[in-house]
Formats: structure tokens, C-alpha cells, sequence
């Protein structure tokens, strides 16, 4: 049986305070590669802890985390990174795109810390943007760009490197519908590849399109 | 991550911000302006100090003879030093002060309703004077060893004395009178470039120079081939007054070389002070420009953080950004001070002297400057929590 993308047992996460403040309350998950997930919750509940902690962006306090079947947690802070860099993609809800970089130049980012060849980041970077049907703008600075178009540009970005996991904070949040329906389709495409999503939302739009929804409340996790 | 990534990254960090990438640099600029403008005007100017040593200058050595109750130096002993190799000509000068103000008349009719005398100098010297004074005879001849055995009344008049004495010809053998004693004038010695103090002086043989307080030689003048005046001035008093040296005192030009360290010691000293200020300055610039954009850029570093950056990535592009900074002010200071220079030489007529060193070392001062003052911005960037970062 192939390892799952995501394994948590028991995670925990506390923050130093008197008494200690408990984000994520001895979370199990289990995440199977194609899957598409949605975790859901008000806020304050938790979901940003554990996308960062999913992301290996923050350590947890307690429990186990593998991804792609590699123990995480006890990771020195330099392997940790090589396996954000390889592993996972990003997407952020403010897109996060250098500003006065092009969007081709924002994509071939994500592989100038990795052990990938520079030969061919081009046309790698490329494909990304073709893929989420961007290669129309590759020149654009990010500000000449919609929102939508933005937030395309940062999927390929996370796409570039063919990561195991993609991990996408509230990546609607600043769209409009129609751009919202335009990302969310590029995920059902993504998904249909075989890509691994995690979506933190607490749009319901967003989360009826994933096909397995996770409520987070309080740091502990239930299954919908 | 390869070395061309990170320099592209971090070049593409600093024309994110161009206008403030350039007032950073200007800092830089202005310290290293200031150093390479100090360390070439003070080679310029020490080569025009040593140019300023001219043969005359640089080939003189004059003795001089203090009051001993044994005269330390006679008049003959002169031909010693004139025989060490390297000396061009030698003389003896005999001066007293009871001499330096005595009257001097052309005539011996003492006429009460006209000023006849002169107050003039009396000096006696021995038969080298001419050569050793770089002068020439412009009138008759100089007294010889014969005129002094005889002790001869005669004299020798400066150009300038003669003219305030009326003897412009030697045809009719004037006499010149010192007191009542009347001096046969059978030379005119003039255009003087040494000693020229001379010009208005009588200058009596050794032996007739005795009646006015001159039997003692109280300076020798020695005249050196180009590169031997230092040479000289160590053998001419022992040659002078074997086991007496001692107490002979020998004035020689400084050494060209010597001088010119001074006179770049003395304006390096100066502004190589201020240059570093401008320089300290300068990184400060750089170290609070750094900080700020590090600051801005929290988001930037989470980034890069989340796609696979490592510490020390992160703080080898704000390194590398703040190196480049001051390279840049380096390049462009060198560049800006050696213009400088070059206008200050082509005002001063000077000719420009430049180390080509400076040129290279004054761009790698700049660079290090910036290098010490993105460390602590660039450490700060690398310590920062991606997960910080990105909130």
C-alpha cells in the first residue's frame, strides 16, 4: 500500500503563554495523493497552524507528521526547507508575487533554491503558465494582471517543481466569482492530474468543490 | 543555489528600488571620492614637492664652523673636501660680525655734504668662491693663492656692491676703501645662485681678512654631483677636521624621498581622517537603508522561505545586495576621484600622479564597506521565521 501524502497522528501545536494557548489539539489526518481537501472552520479555530505546520512552515509541539511517508518532525531546519522547496507548492490568499519581478520571472522563482538544473528553467516555467493558461502574459508585472490572472500565476508558480502536495491558503479570498470559478475549475483539472490539494477556506463555495471536507474548531479536527 | 541565481536575485533587489539604490550608493560615493581624491592629491603633490628639487637644491651642502678656541677647520683644509670623489667645487667663508656693518667708500675724499660710504658686508673667502657660490666673474678675476701668500691688498666686490660703490669698470684698477685702508677691486663677482646674499658683500682674501675678524673659517660651501649630497654631507666634516666632526654641523637638502613621505604623511593624516568619516558615513547609509528594506520586505523573505530558500540564502542576497552597494559607490567614488584629481592637476598645472593600486583597491574598499554594513540587516533577515514572515 503506497505511503499517504499526509500522515498526522496525535499533532499538536501549543503556543508559550500562561496557561499555554492549544491551536491544534492531537489532530489525525490522513490525506491519500489525488486527494482534494478542504479544511474548514471559523477563525481563530486553528487552520492557518495547521497549513503552516502542514506546510513544514512551523514545528509542532507534540504528535507525528510524514509527508510523502519522510518523519518531519524531527528535521533539522535545513532538511525541513529542501523538502518545502521540493515537496510542497503554495498558494497564497495575497498571491505573494514580486511586484516588480514578470509574471515568467515569478514562476522561475520557485526553482532558484532547488537542486534543479537551470538549463531548461524556462521553458519549465513555461508549461507551468501554459498549464494554468497564463503563457499570454508572461512579460506582465504582476500589477497589470487581474486578480484572478494573479492567483494563476502564483498556482503555477506552486505548480513549477511538479511538488507532491499543493497547499493553498484562502486562495479565493481576494477574487471575485468569476475568478473564484476560474481557480476553483483549475484545481478540478489539477486534481484530475493526480495533484495532492490541501485548501484552507471558509468559503463554502470553495469547500463544496473539494471532494473530502475536514472541520477544524477549536484545534480539533472532525471529518464531514 | 547558483551564483548566478543569486546574483541575479540580488540585482533584481536592489532596481526594484532604483531611486533609493542610488542615494544609497551616493554615500559611498562621497566616502571613497573623499579617500581616493586625499591618497592621490598627496601623491601629486609630494611628486611636485620632489619635483621642486632642482639640481641647485639638491647638490648643496654647506658646513658650518662654530667658534673654538682652535680654529677646527683651516683655510687649506678645504682642498681636502674638494678632493673626495663627487664634490664639484668647495670654498671657505670667513664672516664676523664686526664686519657684517662696515663703511665702504670708492674714493678717499671725505666730502661731509654728500653720503659717500656704504654700509656693506666684509667677508673673506677662499679662491673657490666663485664656482662654489655658482656665480660667475662679471668683471676681472678672483684673487689666487698667490694674492693670498703676498696678502695682497685687493677685493673682490659683489655685483650689487659695486653698483652702490659707482665701479662699473676695472679698466683704471679702482680702489675701494674699508675704513682708511684702501683695497685694489679686481674682480666684479655676480649673477649669484647660491649665497646670494653675496651680491652686496666685499669678499677680502683670507689673510687680509684677518684685520677685520675674518682669519677664521666659520662655513664651507660644497657643491655635490647630482645623488652625492647625502654621501658628502657624511664625509665632508671628517675631511675638514679629522676627529672633529662632530662638532661641525652640516646642512644638506632632506632627502626628495623622504620629503615627499612627509608631505603625504602630513595630507594623508588629514583627510584620510575625513575619508573614513565619509566612509563610516557612508555605511551607516547602507546598514539603515538595508535594515529598512529588510523591514519591507518581510513578506519577500517569507517567500522565498516557503518555495525553498534556506537562512542562508536569505542572507546571502541582502549580503550580496549591500556588497554590491558599495562596490557600485566604489566604482563610481574611484571613478569621480580620479577625475577630481586630473581637473585639480590640468588647474594646478600639476602632473597627476596615480597609483593604479588605489584604482583597483578603492572599488574593493567600497565593496567591503558594504559587506560589513549588510551583516547585521542580512542576519536579521536570515533569523526571521518563515511562518513570521509570512503572516
Amino acid at each position: 500500500m503506497p505511503e499517504p501524502v499526509i500522515l498526522l497522528h496525535d499533532l499538536t501545536k501549543e503556543f508559550p503563554a500562561d496557561p499555554p494557548v492549544r491551536a491544534l489539539s492531537a489532530v489525525n489526518l490522513r490525506v491519500e495523493k489525488s486527494d482534494y481537501v478542504a479544511i474548514i472552520g471559523p477563525s481563530g479555530s486553528g487552520k492557518s497552524t495547521l497549513l503552516n505546520t502542514l506546510g513544514l512552515l512551523d514545528r509542532p509541539t507534540g504528535g507525528g507528521y510524514r509527508l510523502d511517508g519522510i518523519e518531519t518532525t524531527a528535521l533539522k531546519d535545513r532538511a525541513r526547507t529542501v523538502i518545502r522547496g521540493s515537496r510542497i507548492g503554495f498558494v497564497f490568499q495575497s498571491f505573494h508575487l514580486l511586484p516588480h519581478r514578470s509574471v515568467l520571472e515569478n514562476v522561475m522563482l520557485a526553482e532558484v533554491y532547488g537542486a534543479v538544473p537551470r538549463a531548461g528553467r524556462r521553458e519549465r516555467a513555461m508549461q507551468a503558465l501554459e498549464r494554468v493558461r497564463l503563457s499570454h502574459r508572461v512579460g506582465f508585472p504582476p500589477g497589470r494582471l487581474s486578480g484572478g490572472e494573479r492567483q494563476r500565476a502564483a498556482i503555477a508558480r506552486a505548480l513549477l517543481g511538479e511538488p507532491s502536495l499543493l497547499l493553498c491558503d484562502e486562495p479565493t479570498g481576494n477574487l471575485d466569482s468569476r475568478n473564484t470559478d476560474a481557480v476553483l475549475d483549475l484545481f478540478d483539472e489539477l486534481r484530475d492530474q493526480g495533484m495532492t490539494i490541501v485548501v484552507i477556506t471558509h468559503e463554502t463555495e470553495v469547500s463544496d468543490r473539494a471532494g473530502r471536507r475536514v472541520r477544524i474548531t477549536d484545534g480539533v479536527l472532525t471529518e464531514e | 543555489m547558483h551564483p548566478r541565481d543569486l546574483l541575479n536575485e540580488a540585482v533584481a533587489g536592489l532596481m526594484a528600488r532604483p531611486v533609493r539604490s542610488a542615494l544609497t550608493v551616493l554615500g559611498t560615493v562621497l566616502g571613497i571620492t573623499t579617500l581616493v581624491i586625499t591618497l592621490g592629491v598627496a601623491a601629486t603633490a609630494g611628486n611636485q614637492i620632489v619635483g621642486r628639487f632642482d639640481e641647485l637644491t639638491a647638490t648643496s651642502v654647506t658646513v658650518e664652523v662654530p667658534e673654538n678656541p682652535v680654529p677646527l677647520v683651516d683655510w687649506a683644509d678645504v682642498g681636502r673636501v674638494t678632493r673626495l670623489r663627487g664634490v664639484v667645487s668647495a670654498a671657505a667663508l670667513a664672516e664676523a660680525k664686526e664686519s657684517a656693518n662696515l663703511s665702504v667708500r670708492s674714493n678717499d675724499i671725505v666730502d661731509p655734504t654728500r653720503v659717500t660710504d656704504q654700509t656693506l658686508t666684509v667677508v673673506a673667502g677662499s679662491p673657490g668662491l666663485p664656482a662654489a657660490v655658482k656665480g660667475r666673474m662679471v668683471e676681472g678675476r678672483f684673487f689666487d693663492a698667490g694674492h693670498i701668500a703676498r696678502g695682497d691688498k685687493v677685493v673682490v666686490l659683489g655685483e650689487h656692491a659695486a653698483k652702490l660703490l659707482g665701479i662699473t669698470r676695472l679698466t683704471r684698477a679702482p680702489a675701494v676703501f674699508i675704513g682708511t685702508q684702501a683695497y685694489t677691486v679686481i674682480g666684479v663677482l655676480g649673477d649669484l645662485k647660491r649665497e646670494k646674499n653675496l651680491t652686496g658683500a666685499v669678499v677680502l682674501p683670507p689673510t687680509v681678512g684677518k684685520r677685520y675678524g675674518l682669519s677664521t673659517v666659520t662655513r664651507v660651501l660644497v657643491n655635490t654631483g647630482l645623488g652625492a649630497v647625502e654621501l658628502i654631507a657624511k664625509q665632508a666634516p671628517a675631511a675638514l677636521s679629522p676627529g672633529n666632526e662632530a662638532l661641525l654641523q652640516v646642512i644638506s637638502p632632506p632627502s626628495p624621498t623622504r620629503a615627499r613621505d612627509a608631505v603625504e604623511g602630513d595630507v594623508n593624516a588629514l583627510f584620510l581622517i575625513l575619508g573614513l568619516v565619509s566612509l563610516v558615513v557612508g555605511a551607516v547609509g547602507i546598514a539603515n537603508v538595508t535594515l529598512v528594506t529588510v523591514m519591507e520586505r518581510v513578506a519577500e523573505i517569507g517567500l522565498r522561505r516557503a518555495l525553498g530558500a534556506a537562512r542562508r540564502h536569505i542572507a546571502a542576497q541582502f549580503l550580496l545586495e549591500s556588497t554590491l552597494t558599495g562596490l557600485t559607490g566604489g566604482v563610481i567614488g574611484a571613478s569621480g576621484g580620479i577625475v577630481v584629481i586630473v581637473a585639480i592637476c590640468a588647474v594646478k598645472q600639476w602632473t597627476p600622479v596615480l597609483d593604479v593600486r588605489l584604482a583597483l583597491m578603492a572599488p574593493a574598499a567600497g565593496a567591503v564597506v558594504g559587506l560589513l554594513a549588510g551583516l547585521y540587516p542580512a542576519l536579521r533577515a536570515a533569523r526571521m521565521e518563515p511562518v513570521t514572515a509570512l503572516r
